[in-house]
């Protein structure tokens, strides 16, 4: 059983859903970052998702944007941020997951990222411009070195794409809650709720909801339906208000234990 | 004469051989195989076809002259020179054929909205020009960059009635203001056509851009006949993208002993790292859609461009160019932005036409080409776009 198929597993068992915090790795350093993911793991986070920064990241809005910008500036690389994982496994139990873009995993070679990314205690990743058609080669990688890849469905995913994109998905399903770049947005869809039933009613895999979701009001509204909810830009946003002070790691360990309240079980 | 078949190219998911293909958030997946679904369609239909010829021909100008470069080929010795004139379409570049196909298509697909990225403004001004014509309202993303060195285009883009939408992020030139169109489509993807302007980005793109523009080479290949009673010896395009190119090319890939040449951008000097060109001098990498040759480090960070001109200032090229470079039927030279100039006032002063910038750079190489070659033999330079656009940039670059 894989981290990730277990974290799910014991929190279905105990009426929770996973708060799953996101960070660019390097922003504003990766000394910061790794402080960061210990604070998370501490404050209630069930899983962690590293982005490896992207000088092209078109998937995201301006928060993301900058974060990357910062991280880039800093000479972050990918192998800088396997290294931190590697680090921080002997402290940090829960599933860590990695979100980019296909260039710098094709850069650093599809197998040799597989096979370091599960020796460095990776569980799985996130490839945000990378569709099921062109995932067979990093798929087979994955699989072969326990490397679980996480398909996005979206809300223009017809009917037939999104059975393709549950078959495919390893580890969860990541919902991209709205059509749209990442960042915070005032309102949730009004469709999202019919969105993740029809997305249930065809599997029985993890679903955790992502994209414009940072409040913990709108987790709690995403909540019922959905097995975890991921949040970005808010806590990256809170990240930029607070870098160099030395209140950036409670601030967000704060942010991140209210996040996490409505997801825990109401018994 | 000996005539390969060219390979049906692309396949179902858009490859080129390894190159092409959809990398693209999961949200523009149901869109790109509707929009390629309804582009198949609207080639099918006869009725389509008609209209886009006859916007072709009435409203664009169609066809353009192949024009024998009397004076620049003597000057040159050997080969003679021709120049095919898309500089003579209407908005002064080939980007009009492009932009009347897709502008048609959005029509047919009921979209209401176009968006578009541009670099030099000539595929903005383009686009402006095709809203304004079939009614739709038009957004441009452009690099604030280029807004400051293209400043007459933004202004022909507002009067055509288009928003132009400076871009400031990254290196604030074509690269980001196709990250920025993007993320406007993923936004805005139910209601909105983005009008992609080159032959690259996700398929089917690639493939329908290369379609509109394939008119150039079919129409070169007739008058070719006419003028010298046979085909070229060489055809040479500037590339950035490589939409001129790859029309101009496409029609010729298997007519084997036409040599086909594309000229990418030296700008400062491929050794010193300020450049443009990707097939010369990059590395098979994944940018904007597709997998191609792009400039990165090797992190797989997107390296920033340099190039004089504005269109040909991008770290990647159309995955098609990359497909027939490996498999060794087009060839790739590099000029830098001091020999696009003086190939650029050559042209002025020996033929009475001012090059865009970009066109300038194939003009540079058919005049390294041409005294290589015997009196017998041709060159067809496509002449992609008029330099009115650039005087302002050439003249603070002859200072």
């Amino acid at each position: 059983m894989t981290r990730l198929s277990r974290t799910f597993s014991e929190l279905r068992r105990r009426g929770e859903r996973a708060l799953i915090p996101y960070f660019t790795a390097g922003d504003p350093s990766l000394g910061a970052t790794r402080a960061l993911v210990l604070e998370a793991a501490r404050r209630g986070a069930d899983v962690l998702e590293l982005g490896i920064a992207f000088s092209d990241p078109l998937a995201d809005g301006p928060v993301i944007q900058r974060a990357s910008q910062r991280a880039l500036a800093t000479g972050v690389t990918l192998a800088q941020v396997l290294d931190l994982v590697r680090e921080v496994r002997g402290e940090v139990r829960i599933p860590i997951v990695f979100l980019t873009y296909y260039n710098p995993v094709l850069a650093f070679g599809l197998k040799a990222f597989a096979h370091a990314a599960v020796e460095a205690g990776v569980d799985g990743v996130i490839v945000a411009d990378l569709p099921p058609e062109e995932a067979g080669p990093l798929s087979t990688e994955g699989r072969a070195a326990g490397l679980d890849l996480i398909h996005l469905v979206a809300p223009t995913s017809p009917p037939d794409r999104m059975r393709l994109i549950a078959r495919r998905s390893r580890g969860f399903i990541y919902v991209v809650s709205l059509t749209g770049v990442t960042g915070t947005r005032g309102t949730l869809p009004p469709d999202l709720v019919l969105y993740l039933r029809q997305l249930r009613a065809v599997t029985t895999k993890p679903i955790c909801v992502g994209f414009g979701i940072s409040t913990p009001e709108q987790v709690a509204a995403v909540a019922p339906h959905a097995d975890g909810v991921i949040v970005g830009s808010a806590i990256v946003g809170l990240i930029e208000a607070h870098a160099g002070s030395e209140r950036l790691v409670p601030e967000v360990g704060a942010f991140i234990a209210a996040l996490k309240a409505p997801l825990r079980s109401r018994a | 004469m000996t005539a390969t078949r060219a390979p049906r190219l692309p396949d179902a998911n858009g490859h080129f051989g390894r190159f092409g293909g959809r990398f693209v958030p999961e949200t523009l997946m149901a869109p790109l195989i509707e929009l390629e679904r309804a582009y198949r369609a609207a080639r099918r239909d006869p009725a389509f076809r008609r209209r886009l010829q006859a916007l072709l021909a009435d409203y664009a100008g169609r066809p353009t002259p192949l024009t024998l470069a009397r004076r620049l080929s003597e000057r040159c010795g050997g080969a003679l020179i021709y120049l095919k004139r898309e500089d003579l379409c209407h908005t002064g570049a080939h980007k009009i054929n492009n932009v009347l196909g897709q502008g048609l298509l959005a029509e047919r697909m009921g979209k209401p909205r176009v968006i578009a990225e541009t670099g030099a403004g000539q595929h903005g001004v383009a686009t402006a020009t095709a809203a304004a014509l079939f009614g739709l309202e038009c957004e441009v993303y452009m690099g604030s960059e280029d807004v400051e060195r293209q400043s007459l285009n933004v202004f022909r883009m507002r009067l055509l009635g288009a928003k132009v939408i400076p871009v400031e992020a990254g290196s604030r030139t074509l690269k980001d203001a196709i990250n920025e169109a993007l993320r406007d489509w993923v936004t805005n993807v139910r209601t909105t056509y983005y009008l992609l302007g080159s032959a690259m980005g996700p398929h089917p793109y690639p493939m329908m851009v290369r379609d509109f523009h394939c008119v150039i080479g079919e129409e070169a290949k007739r008058q070719a006949r006419g003028a010298f009673g046979r085909l070229p010896d060489y055809l040479v395009a500037c590339v950035g993208g490589g939409s001129n190119a790859i029309g101009l090319f496409h029609p010729f890939i298997g007519d084997d002993k036409v040599r086909i040449v594309g000229v990418e951008a030296a700008g400062h000097g491929i050794g010193t790292g300020r450049h443009g060109a990707s097939l010369s001098a990059g590395s098979v990498g994944v940018l904007h859609g597709s997998m191609s040759y792009v400039l990165q480090n090797d992190d797989g960070q997107i390296a920033t461009a340099h190039s004089i001109s504005a269109g040909l200032d991008y770290p990647g090229v159309g995955p098609e160019h990359s497909y027939y470079k490996d498999v060794g039927r087009f060839e790739y030279a590099s000029v830098t932005d001091a020999e696009a100039l003086e190939a650029f006032q050559a042209l002025a002063r020996l033929e009475g036409i001012m090059p865009a910038l970009e066109s300038a750079h194939a003009v540079a190489h058919a005049m390294r080409l041409a005294p290589t070659l015997s009196r017998e033999q041709a060159i067809v330079v496509g002449l992609s776009g008029r330099g009115d656009k650039d005087v302002q940039v050439v003249a603070r670059a002859l200072q």
